[in-house]
């Protein structure tokens, strides 16, 4: 074992930590967003908006994001309308592309995650809310939405670790994240086995910490779910009254 | 001439139907404040879409609702189905018409202590201290002090119907709706939420109670309303409507429950 090669890849790799985790955060960010507008436009819009969404999720989670990638990088540029639009600044950047492509196909799956989770909101509880007069905002946050994202935070889970790895695939446009960075320094030493082990470590390592927070995030909002506490002598104050309420 | 009291809830000749079926035909009600009135009848005799239809969880297709003396202003769409013209209106109403439902409907990702002021402190924006307290000598009233910072799934049906009635109760409402609010529950725990029913009733609350104990029909309400198929067959006071009915089917339908 060449412990001096393998700390040394180590720190170069870990160098392209941040461009990874950039790509992972702005894209889950921006692919929550555009999620809620499908699932908005699937549940409360018309016939024409729900189709729409319902197309939009077909395509990107049917076709493979790789080719999704290679289509808006390689692809956008042909079109002299495009590179000559105020968008071309940003779309003539490979990890903007990148950060496109992968927020594109992740809305669609986080879409469908969130529709899943709307759909565990127990409707007597909506109409329990309308009949102390809420309506439109103030009962999707104070209802609506506190039960769906505890519904959705397993399968969401899920996503969030899937989108971390699918960052691996902005090295194929160019973009020096983890993956593209092992790959250079395999075609420089011809070290693949020991370059990729430490890539491997550091993508466990990440997702590790992912999920220990979406598990921790998933504990703190299911006071409900979990057995009755026991308390000696019934009547004590039981858990804190503050958390959900600001 | 002295003018006559605005009654609490007012409902004129609502009619429903769901698809080609007419649950209700032609429904009036009249209940004064402190009034009592005992909702009746065979299920599938529309009782509790009537009573939806007050606070509008179901648009009736004809009629009028009137509380304390504001009626909600209705109006037609395209295809002639009747719309509450004015959402804002119809939450408000809502909030001061409190429903208590079969299957208590509690939110469950909330204490009761939250359930409570629920209402209070994000619909009526009333401060949050005030509504703790008033909050904490409901559940004082209803017994459940100590269950505060329970969530629902944490308490029996028993002790859920009455966080219920008391998170009715915080909204400070004019008049309470109850859809059969014991019928979801195991027979040795009724009576622990008709005990609290029947404070309520001696307090001079405004009730509508569509239910199916006869015995809370019989010895606390003021009025009994009998529905069949959708009409109201016989109503009156409980002593003269118990005792002599003029209506053969509200004979056999007590009969059924005696027997």
């Amino acid at each position: 074992m060449d412990f001096e090669f393998l700390a040394s890849t180590f720190v170069t790799l870990v160098k392209a930590v941040p461009t990874t985790l950039a790509l992972f955060g702005a894209s889950v960010v921006l692919g929550a967003a555009l999620a809620v507008v499908l699932v908005v436009m699937r549940t409360a819009g018309g016939p024409i908006l729900s189709a729409f969404s319902r197309v939009y999720v077909f395509i990107f989670r049917g076709s493979p994001l790789l080719i999704q990638m290679f289509l808006i990088y390689y692809g956008l540029g042909q079109f002299a309308v495009i590179r000559d639009s105020f968008a071309w600044p940003v779309l003539r950047e490979p990890y903007w592309c990148a950060v496109l492509a992968l927020a594109f196909c992740t809305a669609g799956y986080q879409a469908e995650i969130i529709r899943g989770g709307l759909q565990a909101v127990p409707p007597r509880e909506i109409e329990a809310a309308r009949s102390v007069g809420m309506s439109g905002f103030l009962l999707v946050r104070r209802i609506i939405a506190p039960i769906t994202l505890r519904a959705m935070l397993p399968a969401y889970s899920t996503e969030i670790i899937l989108m971390v790895k699918s960052t691996a695939l902005a090295s194929l446009v160019t973009v020096w994240e983890v993956t593209g960075t092992a790959q250079r320094l395999i075609s420089q030493t011809y070290r693949t086995m020991e370059v990729f082990l430490v890539a491997t470590l550091i993508y466990l390592v990440i997702n590790f910490i992912i999920v220990r927070l979406i598990a921790l995030l998933e504990h703190r909002l299911s006071p409900h779910l979990r057995e009755r506490p026991r308390i000696s002598g019934e009547g004590r104050t039981v858990t804190s009254l503050e958390t959900p309420h600001d | 001439m002295t003018e006559a009291p605005v009654p609490a809830i007012s409902v004129k000749n609502i009619h429903k139907s769901f698809a080609n079926l007419e649950v209700l035909k032609g429904i009036s009600l009249e209940a004064q404040d402190g009034d009592v009135i005992s909702i009746l009848g065979a299920s599938g005799s529309g009782k509790s879409t009537f009573l939806r239809c007050i606070n509008l969880l179901e648009t009736p297709d004809e009629g009028e609702i009137t509380v304390a003396g504001e009626t909600i202003n209705m109006r037609r769409d395209r295809q002639g189905r009747l719309m509450p013209k004015d959402r804002c209106q119809v939450d408000r109403i809502r909030a001061e018409l409190a429903m208590v439902f079969q299957s208590f409907n509690l939110w469950s990702h909330m204490t009761v202590l939250q359930n409570l002021i629920e209402g209070p402190v994000h619909v009526q924006k009333r401060p949050k201290a005030e509504a703790i307290a008033e909050a904490e000598a409901l559940l004082e009233k209803v017994g459940l002090a100590e269950r505060r910072d329970y969530y629902p799934a944490h308490l029996s049906g028993g002790q859920q119907q009455r966080a219920a009635i008391a998170r009715a109760l915080a909204m400070r409402p004019k008049a309470l709706l109850f859809d059969e609010p014991t019928s979801a529950l195991d027979p040795e725990l009724v009576g622990e939420v008709l005990k609290v029913m029947r404070s309520l009733a001696d307090e001079g609350r405004t009730m509508l109670v569509v239910t199916h104990e006869m015995s809370f029909a019989r010895n606390v309400s003021d009025k009994v309303i009998f529905l069949h198929q959708g009409q109201v067959e016989a109503e009156g006071r409980p002593e003269e409507i118990f005792t002599e009915s003029s209506s053969e089917r509200f004979n056999q339908f007590i009969t059924g429950f005696r027997g």
